[in-house]
């Protein structure tokens, strides 16, 4: 039976690991590359980077992390933040990330996703969704809105819709992150995932909440996630990968124990 | 024992077939772990000159016959196969060694027989066939050797190899049904999943390859 996963996420601000909340007031938590080697140690089935740095020299500083982590693990990882073209996935890809993950620009332009499964395969093209709770009306009838550019413009573009649309462009899978539940460590966006997971047939990576292993348990079976991104509960040391494994293990869903 | 590796490896030539499928780097990295250098080749010409030949790749297997035929490495590979040195085939390069593969109706290596098929879309059940997953192995074989019970293989995948002959099952894993994940018919092993991105467990898969001297004697 395939594992559920469990993806530590690192943002990578001008080379360093950052965590906001709500996307806002990022603090300084560590080195990416000693962070990743960490992680891949303790237990971590994949990871993911999201590069949000602001400098104009960002590429040179992210692929030289990107590559710097690819020396040190052998678990496959995703890069996203700031991927807007073809030449951006090759950089990614060839530096050592096994996916690429696209969020505004594939919304501004959808063709990139086509393009990019075309070129490198669905396998590797991870849709990004950034996603609000709205009131629900014609143009967002599920009501929960596209949100781009970190969480700052609303796109009035329906969620339910373009993870659907995403899926026939060719997208391999979908890291769905709830703004609402960012940072917040309250507990991921449950009735979002559900929805989204159930409507489309390519895995789904729940991101946004996760404060507790009961947390992970929830999203993993009621949420019907296959896999739960993680941050604060294990950038902080409050809780251990192995920790969240074991209880999870306890309660019957399958994840990876010996690594 | 890796110093052993780098020794015995000094006069073979590791070739890694690159026909535009998917990113190499990772196959690469993981044999510099294990203090040996793979030469990234498209020249039928140097895969001639291979003592050991790395076949990895993701993509489609229409596109990649195409690639191989136009490249040469169609033949190289058949001639590597007859000439009995190592081969490791890796996810794509786990299918397109059978001779027919459902995805595009694509004619393909036939250097076992057999056909490589879509995973069904069941109940509840997603594709592509992504993450960490259990082998059954079937039988014992040299190149997975040293593997503890209970151990998880990277997979992403949507197509599965399935040779004619149950005796090249070597292991099995389970995404709804239970498919073959790991072949081994005379100097040729495969597997569906990636022992590259597979942690220390696929390192140990890799480790054993290099070590393997092409018999399927267990």
């Amino acid at each position: 039976m395939l594992s559920k996963r469990i993806i530590p996420c690192l943002d990578v601000r001008d080379g360093r690991t950052t965590k906001g909340i709500k996307f806002r007031n990022n603090v300084d938590i560590g080195d990416p590359v000693a962070m990743a080697r960490l992680y891949y140690e303790a237990g971590a089935d994949e990871l993911v980077f999201y590069d949000i740095t602001a400098s104009s020299d960002r590429r040179n500083i992210m692929i030289d992390v990107v590559r710097r982590v690819a020396a040190e693990i052998l678990i496959p990882f995703s890069v996203g933040g700031g991927i807007r073209n073809l030449n951006d996935m090759r950089d990614v890809l060839l530096a050592g990330a096994e996916k690429v993950s696209v969020n505004s620009a594939a919304i501004l332009d959808p063709a990139l996703i086509s393009a990019g499964a075309q070129a490198f395969g669905s396998q590797c093209i991870v849709l990004g969704m950034d996603v609000k709770r709205v009131t629900p009306c014609p143009t967002t009838p599920s009501g929960y809105e596209m949100v781009i550019h970190g969480g700052r413009t609303p796109m009035g573009i329906d969620a339910l819709w373009w993870a659907q649309e995403a899926v026939r462009l060719g997208a391999g899978e979908i890291c769905l992150n709830s703004i609402d539940a960012d940072g917040t460590q309250a507990g991921y966006e449950l009735n979002l995932t559900r929805m989204i997971s159930e409507a489309v047939p390519i895995p789904v990576i729940a991101s946004g909440g996760a404060g507790t292993p009961e947390h992970l348990h929830q999203v993993l079976t009621q949420g019907r996630a296959d896999a739960a991104l993680i941050a604060s509960m294990v950038h902080y040391g409050t809780y251990t990968i192995k920790g969240i494994k074991d209880y999870l293990a306890q309660r019957h869903i399958p994840v990876r124990l010996i690594w | 024992m890796v110093q052993d590796l780098s020794r015995h490896c000094k006069e073979s030539v590791i070739v890694i077939i690159d026909y535009q499928a998917g990113n190499l780097t990772s196959v690469v990295r993981s044999l510099k772990a294990l203090g040996v250098e793979g030469t990234v080749t498209q020249d039928p010409a140097v895969v001639a000159q291979a003592t050991r030949v790395i076949f990895p790749g993701v993509g489609a297997a229409g596109k990649a016959m195409a690639t191989l035929r136009e490249l040469g490495l169609d033949q190289a590979l058949r001639q590597s196969f007859q000439r009995g040195i190592p081969i490791l085939g890796i996810c794509l390069g786990a299918q397109v060694i059978l001779e027919h593969s459902e995805e595009n109706d694509t004619v393909c290596l036939g250097l076992l027989p057999g056909r490589t098929r879509a995973l069904s879309r069941s109940e509840g059940l997603k594709i592509p066939h992504m993450g960490w997953n259990r082998v059954r192995f079937l039988r014992a074989h040299q190149i997975f050797k040293g593997l503890p019970e209970g151990a998880e293989y990277y997979f992403v995948h949507s197509y599965y190899p399935a040779p004619a002959e149950t005796t090249m099952v070597v292991g099995v894993t389970d995404h709804g049904i239970e498919f073959p994940c790991a072949i081994g018919w005379r100097n040729l092993v495969a597997t569906q999943f990636h022992p590259e991105k597979s942690g220390r467990f696929g390192l140990q898969i890799l480790e054993n390859f290099l070590a393997w001297d092409g018999s399927d004697a267990e």
